[in-house]
């Protein structure tokens, strides 16, 4: 069959891609760890690692702009690569979500601040799952699998909700400690932009398999209490 | 033939062209937008040229071909005992893969088709005008006597395009008219294609996919079926067949995994 040139340059940017969503998990994971252990020389390492997703994101661009440019492709290849350039962007967005939580550590410093750990917990667990799935589903271009994932965010907001109040009433109870614990708002925000952005990438995944583009609809803005 | 308010310039029904006993195409039905460019892609042997001949009758000159189904230009079928063939040419142009301009100079390449079908006017204004509708005139307007054979390909082939304006058709067919020259002189042809759509019908076959997507407003794929007759596939706008083909076959051909 022809066209293995363009085939294997596709198969590695693939390969690129996953790479690049795997680290992004694992800074997200890392920097709500730091959050449970206040480490903040591992904060700072996870907010400096920010810089190598950056330029592998850059790397990656180029790479599928090199691709368009002498490969010309056509139909599924062109919305494959466009995919992809989509994707490599959400994957680099969601990492500046991780190196946010690290930085709220580091701005805690030792204080003791009251957070709702289960919520971040179970919010961090799940927004990576989704996306550990999602990036697989890009890449097996599943569209049944990438549709159903968006759904799972009802309960990233939920938890969301809880937390948000949790937080509120930490606030009123302990005024003095407002400023660090308001930290923890931007916490579980991040992870629920994190969880959109999943969905995006699921967009993503049927727009190649089918060449619709359609918003899923994962949030209202009723959905969230704020 | 005079000019009708159609929104279709040509349409081909159930179109069946034969050589001898080989069925070289089947079942073409196609409409051709007015004003639009519509290009025919498709693998090798697959009878895109062998439609396009059909559009004016070309193929009349092989003794073994024959059509049946309908070709419609101006609600009349051409293949009608009615129609004149020459008299229809001169409404269809063509312009063929190769340049092929008369062995004269630039001024009479454009003249003698003209006086030959009777134009009556001023010559040197026909030259003129038709030069500049295929942006050859800056070029050449100081060489007018100069052999058209000393001319670039490029604007050999543009000197093509220019002859077949200045018997005043209604559609041009081009049958892979940039397969010779060199990718600038393609970029000019296929500007020349866009500007000369504001007045003309253009139907073009190319091997060159990305010249289809560049330079057309509809594409229409077609390939070979079992028997090895041409059958057309796909036809849409060409923005969809180059992003989003309906048809497996269309998707594996321009994609490049075709075969």
């Amino acid at each position: 069959m022809p066209r293995n040139s363009l085939n294997k340059q596709l198969n590695m940017v693939q390969d690129e891609i996953l790479l690049l969503g795997s680290m992004v998990e694992q800074a997200t994971l890392n920097a709500v760890k730091t959050l449970k252990t206040r480490d903040i020389k591992q904060a700072r390492e996870v907010f400096e690692q920010d810089q190598i997703i950056n330029e592998k994101r850059f790397a990656i661009e180029n790479a599928i702009l090199i691709l368009m440019a002498t490969q010309q492709p056509m139909a599924r290849d062109l919305r494959t690569l466009a995919a992809l350039l989509e994707v490599n962007t959400e994957l680099e967005r969601i990492g500046d979500y991780a190196k946010g939580i690290a930085k709220v550590t580091m701005r805690m410093g030792e204080a003791e601040v009251n957070m709702p750990m289960l919520e971040i917990d179970q919010m961090a667990e799940l927004a990576v799952d989704m996306l550990h799935r999602a990036l697989g589903a890009f890449i097996e271009e599943n569209a049944n699998v990438a549709l159903a994932i968006p759904k799972e965010d009802d309960r990233i907001d939920e938890w969301f909700n809880t937390a948000y109040t949790k937080i509120l009433k930490e606030m009123v109870a302990n005024p003095e400690t407002i400023d660090q614990v308001n930290l923890a708002l931007w916490v579980i925000h991040n992870l629920e932009r994190m969880a959109d952005r999943v969905s995006n990438i699921c967009e993503r995944t049927v727009f190649i398999a089918t060449g619709e583009l359609f918003e899923m609809d994962t949030m209202d803005e009723d959905d969230l209490n704020i | 033939m005079e000019q009708q308010n159609n929104h279709y310039a040509i349409e081909t029904r159930g179109l069946n062209i034969f050589y001898g006993d080989f069925q070289a195409v089947k079942d073409i039905s196609l409409k051709f937008e007015r004003n639009r460019i519509t290009a025919i892609i498709g693998p090798s042997g697959c009878g895109k040229s062998t439609v396009l001949r059909s559009f004016n009758r070309m193929n009349d000159f092989v003794p073994s071909a024959r059509a049946t189904g309908e070709v419609l230009y101006h609600d009349k079928n051409i293949y009608d005992p009615s129609i004149d063939p020459v008299q229809l040419r001169r409404m269809i142009g063509m312009v063929f893969q190769k340049p092929n301009p008369f062995p004269k100079s630039i001024y009479d390449n454009i003249a003698w088709g003209a006086k030959v079908n009777g134009f009556r006017g001023n010559t040197d204004d026909l030259v003129e005008e038709t030069l500049r509708s295929a942006a050859l005139w800056e070029e050449v307007k100081d060489d007018l006597k100069k052999s058209a054979l000393a001319l670039s390909g490029g604007q050999q082939q543009r000197l093509c395009i220019a002859r077949a304006l200045a018997v005043r058709p209604e559609i041009i067919l081009m049958d892979e008219p940039c397969s010779a020259l060199d990718p600038i002189a393609t970029l000019k042809i296929e500007d020349l294609m866009r500007e000369l759509s504001q007045n003309y019908t253009i139907i073009i076959v190319t091997h060159n996919m990305q010249q289809a997507a560049r330079a057309s407003d509809f594409t229409s794929f077609f390939t070979m079926d079992t028997d090895r007759a041409g059958v057309m596939v796909e036809f849409n706008e060409t923005a969809q067949i180059f992003t989003k083909p309906k048809d497996q076959r269309t998707e594996d051909y321009i994609t490049g995994r075709f075969g």
